[in-house]
C-alpha cells in the first residue's frame, strides 16, 4: 500500500454451499491493486483464480455462494453496495473480461448492438451516438472495416475477432479497472500475441489498470509488475515478476516454474530438467490440515503438519505463505 | 427470431424441402384464406335456417348437404373456421402472454419464485389438459370468450415448462454473464439476451399449440359447453350431427374432416418447423 491503491481486497473468502458441504474456494484473500497497473494472478485450475474475480464484481449467485470481507475500491466496500450502486459500476468503473471468446457473444444480437447496449448503459447516449461509439471501440481494437463488422452477427468472426470485441465491449466506458479471465487461453499463439499486444496498448491509452488471471506464466511475464500465485484459495507467494522468476521462494512456485518446458534445455543436469509437482489438487472439500501445499510439497516439516505457516515478508513487496522462510 | 440474412434463407431452403411441414402449412393457408374470405366464397348468411330442406344430402345447391335444421354445412364450416382460427390464436396468446414471462422469471431467478412456480406448473400439468380446460369451463361459463381462456390457461403449464427448461440453459452461456458484468438489468438481460435464444422452441410449441387448441375447442363444442349455437362451430356441429349417424352420416362426417385436416395443417407445420429451426436436427 505504499502506492496509491485502486482496488484493495481484504480478507475475501468465498464459500459455496454445497450438498456435500461447505466448499471455500477464495479463504482469506488479500491483495492490492494500484493504478495504472498489471497484477498477474496464476495457480492451477480450481485454485480460486476466477472466483476471486467473480466475487469483486459480485457476480456469483447468492446463495449458494457467500462472499465476505472488504472490497475497496474508491473507499467503497463493493461488497456493501446494493443491486444499483453495484450494477452502475459493472462495465462501468470495473469490468471484465471472459476466457471462452465463442460463447461470451450473444448470437442473435450484433458485434455493434452488444457494444452500444454497454455503452447506452452508462453513458446516457442516444443509440445513433452509442452505435458511433461502438465502431470507433472497434476500430480502436483494431477490428478491419468495424462499420461492416459492427453489424455482423457473432458467428462471422473467428475467436480472435471476438475477444477483440470482448475487449472493445469491456473498455467502451473506460473503467479503471479490467479483470481479464484467462483473456487468451482459448486462441491461438499468434492471436494471443496480438490481444496481449493491445490490452497492454489500450492499458496506456486508457490508464486502466488490469488484473490478469491466467496458467499461462509466459503471458505473466509479458505483461504483469506484480504477481500473485494461488493455491487452494490462498495466495502463497506474492513477488515483482522479474523476483518471482529469478527467486521463487516457495515450494509450489518452484513447482509451477520448473514444469515449463523449455526447448533446448540440457536433460543431464538435473535442476534443470522438466519437473512436476506430485500429486493432484485436493478436493476443496477436504482441506489438508497445516499447510494446504504439505501433501505434495517435497520439503515437508513438522510445523507444515501441524499448523498454518504465516505470511512471511521476505524483501521489498515479496510475500511467502511458508515455514521454511524465515 | 432474429436470424442472420443467410440463415434466414437456409431455414426457408430447408422448409421448402420438407414436404410434410410444406403441406401443413398449404393446409393453414386453405384455412386461414378461407376464414378471411367467408362472406365472398360463402354469401349466404350460414345461419338462416329452412326447416323445408332438413338433413339434405349433398346437392348442388348445399354442396355438403344439410343439418337438422337445414343450414348449409359448407357454410357453417366455412365460417366455422373463423371461429376456429380466432380460437387457436386466443388460446395460444393467452397461454404465451402468462407462460412465457412465468417461464422466464421462474428459470431465471431460480429459488423460491421458481419452487412457487413450478409446484402450481405441476400441480396443473397433474390434470390431463381437456379435463383441466373442462374444469375451467365449469367454473366460467360457455361461450367464445370463455372457451378461448379455459384452454388457453390449460396451454400454460406447458410454455412454463419449456420456456423455463430453456432458460436454464441460456442463463449459464457465458453471454450471459457477460452481461451482467457490463451492468446490464435483469429485466434487459431477460428480454434482449434470453428471450431471442429461447425463441425457436416457443414457435414450434405455438404452432402445435394452435392444433391442440383446435382439438379441445371443438371437444369442448361437441359436448355442448364451447361455443353456443347458433355460432358456427366445427365441435358444436360435430355434437348436433351425432344424433343422425345412421340416417344423414354427412353432418357429423363433414365437420370432422375439417377439423381433422385443421389439427393435421398444424401438427405437421409445426413438426416441420422443428426439423428446421431445431439446431439439434441439422444435418
Amino acid at each position: 500500500m505504499i502506492q496509491d491503491s485502486l482496488l484493495s481486497v481484504i480478507n475475501l473468502r468465498t464459500r459455496f454451499h454445497t450438498y456435500e458441504g461447505v466448499v471455500t474456494a477464495v479463504d482469506g484473500l488479500n491483495m492490492d491493486i494500484h493504478r495504472g497497473e498489471t497484477l498477474g494472478v496464476v495457480g492451477e485450475s480450481g485454485c480460486g483464480k476466477s472466483v476471486t474475480a467473480l466475487s469483486i464484481l459480485r457476480l456469483l449467485p447468492t446463495p449458494p455462494a457467500e462472499i465476505q470481507g472488504t472490497v475497496l475500491f474508491d473507499d467503497l466496500n463493493l461488497l456493501d453496495l446494493s443491486l444499483d450502486e453495484m450494477r452502475r459500476i459493472r462495465g462501468n468503473a470495473i469490468s471484465m473480461v471472459f476466457q471462452e471468446p465463442m460463447t461470451s457473444l450473444n448470437p442473435v444480437l450484433t458485434i455493434g448492438e452488444q457494444i452500444s447496449e454497454a455503452i447506452r448503459l452508462h453513458q446516457g447516449l442516444t443509440r445513433q451516438e452509442a452505435w458511433g461509439k461502438a465502431v470507433e471501440m472497434l476500430q480502436m481494437v483494431q477490428i478491419s472495416s468495424p462499420d461492416m463488422r459492427a453489424r455482423e452477427y457473432p458467428h462471422k468472426l473467428s475467436g480472435g475477432m471476438r475477444q477483440r470485441a470482448m475487449i472493445a465491449m469491456a473498455l467502451s466506458c473506460r473503467p479503471r479497472l479490467l479483470l481479464a479471465d484467462e483473456p487468451t487461453t482459448a486462441l491461438d499463439v499468434t492471436i494471443q500475441a496480438q490481444i496481449v499486444d493491445l490490452m497492454e496498448r489500450l492499458k496506456e491509452e486508457f490508464d486502466t489498470s488490469i488484473v490478469l488471471i491466467t496458467h499461462n506464466l509466459g503471458l505473466i511475464a509479458e505483461m504483469a509488475k506484480r504477481v500473485l500465485v494461488m493455491y487452494m484459495g490462498k495466495v502463497v507467494e506474492e513477488a515483482p515478476v522479474e523476483e518471482l522468476f529469478r527467486e521463487p521462494l516457495h515450494p509450489y512456485t518452484q513447482g509451477l516454474l520448473g514444469s515449463i518446458p523449455w526447448i533446448g534445455r540440457k536433460q543431464k543436469t538435473g535442476r534443470r530438467q522438466l519437473q512436476e509437482i506430485p500429486g493432484v489438487v485436493p478436493s476443496l472439500l477436504e482441506m489438508p490440515e497445516g499447510c494446504r501445499f504439505h501433501p505434495r510439497c517435497s520439503r515437508v516439516m513438522d510445523s507444515c503438519l501441524k499448523e498454518e505457516p504465516p505470511l512471511v515478508q521476505s524483501g521489498e513487496g515479496h510475500r511467502v505463505l511458508c515455514w521454511r522462510i524465515k | 427470431m432474429e436470424l442472420p440474412q443467410k440463415q434466414h434463407s437456409l431455414a426457408w431452403r430447408k422448409f421448402k424441402r420438407n414436404r410434410t411441414g410444406l403441406f401443413g402449412s398449404v393446409l393453414i393457408l386453405i384455412y386461414l384464406m378461407t376464414a378471411l374470405l367467408a362472406p365472398v366464397i360463402f354469401p349466404r348468411n350460414p345461419s338462416s335456417l329452412n326447416l323445408m330442406k332438413s338433413l339434405e344430402r349433398p346437392s348442388i345447391e348445399n354442396p355438403l348437404g344439410t343439418d337438422e335444421l337445414g343450414r348449409s354445412i359448407l357454410g357453417r364450416i366455412i365460417y366455422g373456421s373463423r371461429v376456429s382460427l380466432l380460437i387457436a390464436i386466443g388460446v395460444v396468446a393467452v397461454g404465451l402472454l402468462v407462460g412465457v414471462p412465468l417461464g422466464l422469471i421462474s428459470g431465471y431467478y431460480g429459488g423460491k419464485v421458481d419452487f412457487g412456480i413450478q409446484r402450481v406448473t405441476d400441480t396443473m400439468l397433474a390434470f390431463p389438459g381437456f379435463l383441466l380446460a373442462l374444469a375451467l369451463v365449469a367454473v366460467l361459463g360457455v361461450g367464445l370468450k370463455n372457451t378461448i381462456i379455459s384452454v388457453g390457461i390449460s396451454m400454460v403449464p406447458i410454455y412454463i415448462r419449456l420456456v423455463r427448461g430453456c432458460t436454464l440453459l441460456v442463463r449459464e452461456q457465458t453471454y450471459v454473464e457477460a452481461a451482467r458484468a457490463v451492468g446490464t438489468r435483469d429485466a434487459m438481460i431477460l428480454l434482449r439476451h434470453i428471450l431471442p435464444n429461447v425463441l425457436v422452441p416457443i414457435v414450434i410449441q405455438t404452432s402445435l399449440g394452435m392444433g391442440t387448441a383446435i382439438l379441445f375447442a371443438a371437444g369442448l363444442g361437441f359436448l355442448g359447453i364451447g361455443v353456443q349455437p347458433p355460432t358456427p362451430e366445427w365441435g358444436a356441429m360435430l355434437g348436433s350431427g351425432r344424433a343422425y349417424l345412421f340416417n344423414a352420416p354427412h353432418v357429423a362426417t363433414f365437420p370432422g374432416i375439417a377439423i381433422f385436416f385443421a389439427v393435421l395443417g398444424f401438427n405437421l407445420s409445426g413438426d416441420g418447423l422443428r426439423d428446421v429451426l431445431d439446431p439439434r436436427f441439422k444435418i
